[in-house]
């Protein structure tokens, strides 16, 4: 029950990367974040690792940001949305949590990352980095590579005919 | 009379020897000495970018003047490491850093080691040559170009 309804706060799809942004349902990252009562938080830490465990397997793209991907609230932020976007990763296989809406999400992906800061990329449930190495991996080819052989790239001809 | 004057003239030598005796980048020191102690690298450039981010949402009300770090270390202690193993060495260093009120609260990372580093200066330095070269066939071209018409 109660770790059911953390879950959902956690796993309620921020938004869609910036390609199809304007096309995302706003109502997705607007609904009510219930407050946990005292018994909810002690037992939060199991329920947290379970919830970030499910976020993480919710979408083989992963991104655990600060505000969403249409208002990022963070500049390291936003330059990974903007990276992801040029790399033209495929909003089905996207999802993006905002840290902010959940301060035990926020301090629990630090943990369980065993980093300390956002954003955070998970590919395939595999934490790949913060913005800086996303970066770099942006501009040696190695993010390209990654995101071909997971195939979680838009593809082509699909993404005209969509248009 | 006298004793005021006298009560508020060692007040303020007590604050200008507070002021002479702590730093005033207490966190640079901190990542300095720590950085250093640990990797000894061969370069370690620390830049305080916090005056870019002061007026931020998140910043609001934080006083400190270090609060956004951009570190370039280039170490042999990077070998054979990929670069989140990289990072995550750094976070652990500066663990508490990172984790006191006020502290740091972003930290820009660029990990080489000094092999990779002499690599990307060749990648960089061949780049500028290939845009160099460019630039000329381009004048030429713009150059023939008017008198052929």
């Amino acid at each position: 029950m109660f770790s059911r309804s953390v879950a959902s706060s956690f796993l309620r799809q921020a938004a869609r990367p910036a390609a199809a942004a304007s096309r995302a349902p706003l109502s997705a990252f607007r609904a009510p974040v219930a407050p946990l009562t005292p018994f909810q938080i002690r037992l939060l830490s199991d329920t947290t690792r379970t919830a970030i465990d499910k976020a993480i397997a919710s979408a083989p793209v992963v991104l655990f940001m600060k505000g969403t991907p249409e208002t990022p609230q963070c500049g390291f932020s936003r330059a990974v949305i903007q990276i992801l976007g040029i790399q033209g990763v495929s909003p089905e296989k996207f999802a993006a949590f905002n840290v902010l809406e959940d301060p035990e999400l926020r301090a629990g992906i630090k943990e369980y990352s065993d980093w300390p800061t956002i954003p955070q990329l998970y590919v395939d449930k595999q934490f790949v980095g913060g913005c800086d190495i996303l970066v770099s991996m942006h501009q040696n080819g190695d993010l390209q590579k990654l995101f071909e052989e997971q195939k979680v790239l838009v593809e082509g001809e699909e993404g005209e005919k969509k248009e | 009379m006298y004793r005021r004057y006298a009560l508020g003239f060692s007040n303020v030598s007590r604050q200008l020897s507070t002021m002479s005796s702590t730093s005033a980048t207490p966190l640079e020191d901190a990542i300095r000495a720590k950085l250093t102690a640990a990797l000894s690298p061969i370069t370690l450039e620390i830049y305080n970018d916090s005056h870019l981010h002061s007026h931020h949402k998140a910043m609001q009300g934080v006083t400190s003047k270090e609060t956004h770090f951009r570190l370039v270390i280039i170490s042999d202690s990077f070998a054979a490491k990929m670069q989140p193993a990289r990072h995550r060495m750094i976070y652990a260093l500066l663990r508490d850093e990172m984790a006191q009120e006020g502290g740091i609260h972003a930290l820009q990372l660029r990990t080489l080691t000094p092999d990779e580093e002499k690599r990307q200066q060749k990648k960089k330095a061949a780049e500028a040559a290939t845009k160099e070269a460019a630039k000329e066939t381009e004048k030429a071209e713009s150059k023939t170009e008017p008198t052929e018409a």
